[in-house]
């Protein structure tokens, strides 16, 4: 039954981790803005020549 | 017919306005404006036509052109330095405020600057703030350029004088955030070693793993008291001080049995403690803080004249060279420029230029007034039309409005009320707890003193008002929420107490209980021929002065060719039409006797055909729609109005407002500040401030609750309690009396959370209180506190209607 013992540690150390990660969040600023990022994620990245999909986008418009 | 219509009018392709005048149609688009064209170029120049397919017509109006020199003080070393916030070698960081931005594609464009201009090196928008943080290389753009780019594609941030005073906005603390989170964590692991105390056939396992247990718990636990506790400990240390009691004592001394009766039991052996319910009660008051803290971020509160003012100013020198200055620097004597669309920022004399002034900002008056040379111009002014100069003749901050800022009410720190409910209850609770806790030691002290011992802290602990200290800020809080989907922004949670208990509500006049965009026009004199009155108004279309243009709103009908038409700056205008000469103006002007001028207070405007005098036109307030409606709803409570203007209006107002109500005209701001404290002499009255203007600001501030009325609830307002846009006006009698009925609400919550009490300390005193009655009755306690606020108040807002 002495791995009780080693189970508790193990679980205090690993929601320690999730604590210290909850505070390295909230340190970051993450907390700070609730909005922004989630539009910021639907962004289309460029990498393509943009031009190109306007042009034909204007076609079919 | 009507659909053909509608599909010629063509949007502008930018910024969605219907182009009006002839469009102009470019790269297969049509543009309402130079403007508009010009920054759709720069755009699709590179790349960043994106912009154009997130959102439909997301621009700015590109019509009201800035002109560049406008930013020459950016380069000042001096003003630079007060807005950038961090500065090294390469790279500068500063964040400014675009009230502009409203859409998904205003925060795509704002992050893609560096596309505009390669020496911005990084921009990251905040939405809700509506910020921008700007990091850029200094040696390869300047601060100029950003800010002329910003303006350029429509989004110029709004500098202004309170940004260089240092009085940064404070970031909001996340204190709380790392409080809750210690408690969360803490309260869950606890828990988890406190299980299996409350299962009788572990009784083994807590044998031989009971002290291990116990020990992690305090261990886990101390933070928790240190820290995520601490708030309560010097709310009530402070209390103490100040001979007050308030909520958080009984609270504190509740925590503080709970605690230490905890680390006691263990530490002897005697029991598992209490530790699971110390965190969790943490934890869930902590909540409660966090829900009551959270505010209207975006919008701010506690703006005075420096949020309104430019931080810099053309100055004219003697060898006529212009330049800027900040207008901190500004001395008596000083010549300034002032151009279309700026504000005028100390008192001065108008020396050259034709000024018409809009006085929006100050009197909530939307009408411009025109002013001639010599004449004395108050800051907060805006020049609409031609560059005027003027002289300084009194300081930035010695100004008829700004001096106002300079009275003690500014300056006093605002305390925070201790007669809320919470407190006075929190008063009543120690006293019973302690004559409670008292009685169960007198009754158990002869007979069995360790059962003396645990009735008395059980009692302690478990009178602990918890759920008390939580009823008011989720009512308070969701009260806030309700009157936010209502398009009413108030401070914080506190207001809505002083809310409740207002009996007097004074209003400003102009723009608060009027419409500001509006005005009846009503015709007196001989009757106009149809002729007449065709002639009248081709004339008036000419002109582009505001009581024209209010006058040919208020006409209908055809317009004739005018012929010969002039416009005499102050006075007024003629011109031909069909052979007619008409004269429209003042009574000057027009040569009317004085002793023949009929109500000399009201704004009139005469007529006259072929050299006879016709008649007059007169301007009367509208009233806002809804403000019978409100003065029904506020019952029996005493009504008084302040008023900038004269008092042509009093009989009008008398009989809207009822007899009872006083009216007081020719009010200057110091005036109000100084009515609204005569009221509150004596503690007599709770006044409520409705007003609009920086000339309210000082009774919005006197007042117990001052409230704001806007049209858009991002743009200026004055220093206030409460925000509330000016659309949902006919509702302000609602809100004070929903305000009211949350803390009737308060008061049931109260007493569902006293039952518990009751039946908590019936155990307590009998000595029957262990950790799994504690681990039971204080979680089903608190959430259903929660959860009865919660829903009250949501099904309270329904009927009301809000």
């Amino acid at each position: 039954m002495h791995i009780i013992f080693i189970l508790i540690a193990i679980s205090v150390v690993v929601a320690a981790g999730f604590l210290a990660a909850f505070l390295w969040a909230v340190r970051s600023g993450q907390y700070d803005d609730d909005y922004t990022p989630a539009v910021r994620m639907l962004f289309e990245n460029e990498y393509k020549p943009a031009g190109k999909s306007e042009k034909l986008e204007q076609k079919t418009s | 017919m009507e659909a053909a219509l509608q599909t010629n009018i063509q949007n502008c392709y930018h910024c969605g306005d219907s182009c009006k005048d002839e469009p102009i149609l470019a790269h297969d688009k049509a543009f309402c404006c130079d403007g508009c064209k010009a920054v759709y170029e720069l755009l699709e120049e590179n790349n960043l036509c994106t912009y154009y397919n997130l959102e439909e017509n997301p621009g700015l109006t590109g019509k009201k052109p800035v002109s560049e020199a406008r930013f020459a003080y950016l380069d000042d070393p001096g003003v630079e330095a007060q807005l950038i916030n961090f500065r090294s070698d390469k790279i500068c960081k500063l964040t400014f405020y675009i009230p502009q931005m409203h859409c998904s594609s205003c925060i795509w464009l704002l992050e893609n600057l560096f596309k505009l201009n390669p020496g911005i090196a990084e921009t990251t928008v905040n939405f809700l703030r509506k910020e921008v943080a700007i990091t850029y290389f200094h040696e390869r753009t300047s601060l100029r350029e950003v800010v002329q780019l910003l303006a350029r594609i429509g989004y110029e941030p709004a500098i202004t004088l309170a940004d260089t005073d240092g009085k940064k906005t404070s970031k909001q603390s996340r204190t709380i955030i790392y409080k809750l989170g210690l408690a969360g964590f803490a309260f869950g692991n606890v828990m988890l070693l406190a299980f299996p105390d409350y299962l009788s056939f572990t009784e083994e396992l807590q044998h031989s793993y009971g002290s291990f247990f116990g020990y992690l718990s305090i261990l886990l636990s101390i933070p928790v008291f240190f820290y995520s506790a601490r708030g309560f400990f010097t709310s009530a240390w402070q209390g103490i001080r100040q001979r007050m009691v308030n909520i958080d004592l009984p609270i504190s001394t509740g925590l503080l049995a709970l605690f230490f009766v905890s680390i006691f039991d263990i530490v002897t052996g005697r029991g598992p403690g209490y530790l699971d319910s110390f965190t969790g009660l943490v934890f869930f008051m902590l909540i409660g803080k966090y829900f009551q803290q959270k505010t209207y971020d975006t919008l701010a509160f506690d703006r005075d004249y420096t949020s309104y003012f430019p931080v810099s100013i053309t100055v004219i020198k003697e060898n006529r060279e212009e330049a800027s200055t900040a207008v901190r620097n500004l001395k008596v004597g000083d010549r300034i420029r002032i151009r279309n669309q700026e504000l005028i920022p100390a008192d001065a004399i108008l020396l050259q230029g034709r000024a018409m002034i809009d006085y929006s900002f100050v009197s909530g008056e939307s009408e411009p007034v025109e002013k001639v040379m010599g004449e004395v111009i108050y800051a907060g002014g805006r020049q609409e039309g031609e560059s005027i100069e003027l002289e300084v003749v009194k300081e930035v901050s010695q100004g008829y409005l700004t001096q106002l800022w300079n009275d003690t009410v500014f300056s006093k720190d605002e305390s925070q009320s201790l007669h809320t409910y919470s407190n006075i209850a929190g008063k009543w609770f120690i006293i019973v707890t302690l004559l409670v806790a008292a009685g169960a030691l007198w009754y158990w002290v002869p007979r069995d003193m360790d059962m003396a011992m645990k009735a008395f802290t059980s009692v302690l602990i478990i009178a602990c008002p918890c759920a008390l200290s939580l009823a008011t800020p989720f009512v308070h809080g969701h009260t806030m929420r309700v009157f936010g989907r209502n398009k009413f922004y108030i401070k914080n949670a506190a207001v809505v107490e002083t809310l409740a208990k207002i009996d007097t509500v004074v209003f400003d006049k102009t723009g608060t209980l009027t419409e500001p965009s509006e005005a009846e026009v009503t015709y007196t004199g001989k009757t106009l021929s149809s002729a007449q009155q065709q002639a009248i108004l081709s004339v008036l279309r000419h002109s582009t002065h505001p009581l024209s243009q209010r006058i040919s709103h208020a006409l209908t009908g055809d317009t004739a060719q005018v012929q010969h038409f002039q416009e005499y700056a102050g006075k007024g205008l003629a011109g031909e039409v069909n052979g007619m000469l008409v004269r429209i103006g003042s009574a000057a002007y027009l040569g009317v006797p004085a002793d023949k001028q009929q109500d000399t207070l009201k704004t009139t405007v005469y007529v006259s055909v072929d050299g006879t005098l016709l008649g007059y036109y007169t301007f009367f307030n509208v009233y806002r729609e809804g403000l019978r409606q409100v003065l029904q709803g506020l019952g029996d409570k005493k009504i008084a109005v302040l008023s900038g203007d004269n008092n042509h209006e009093e009989a009008r107002l008398q009989e809207l407002l009822g007899q009872e109500a006083e009216l007081n005209f020719n009010q200057s701001p110091l005036q109000k500040l100084e009515y609204i404290q005569r009221l509150k002499q004596g503690g007599q009255h709770q006044v409520l401030m409705v007003g609009d203007g920086l000339n309210d600001a000082g009774a919005l501030k006197q007042s117990d609750a001052g409230i704001a009325l806007s049209n858009s609830v991002t743009n200026f307002s004055p220093s206030c309690d409460a925000i509330l846009d000016a659309g949902a006006f006919d509702k302000l009698s609602t809100f004070l009396n929903f305000s009211k009925k949350s803390m009737n609400l308060i008061l049931l919550t109260f007493a569902v959370s006293l039952i518990y009490n009751v039946v908590g300390l019936t155990i307590a005193v009998q000595g029957l209180f262990t950790p799994i009655v504690s681990a039971i009755l204080m979680p089903i306690s608190t959430l259903s506190v929660m959860a009865f606020a919660t829903l009250s108040v949501r099904y309270a807002a329904k009927k009301a209607g809000l």
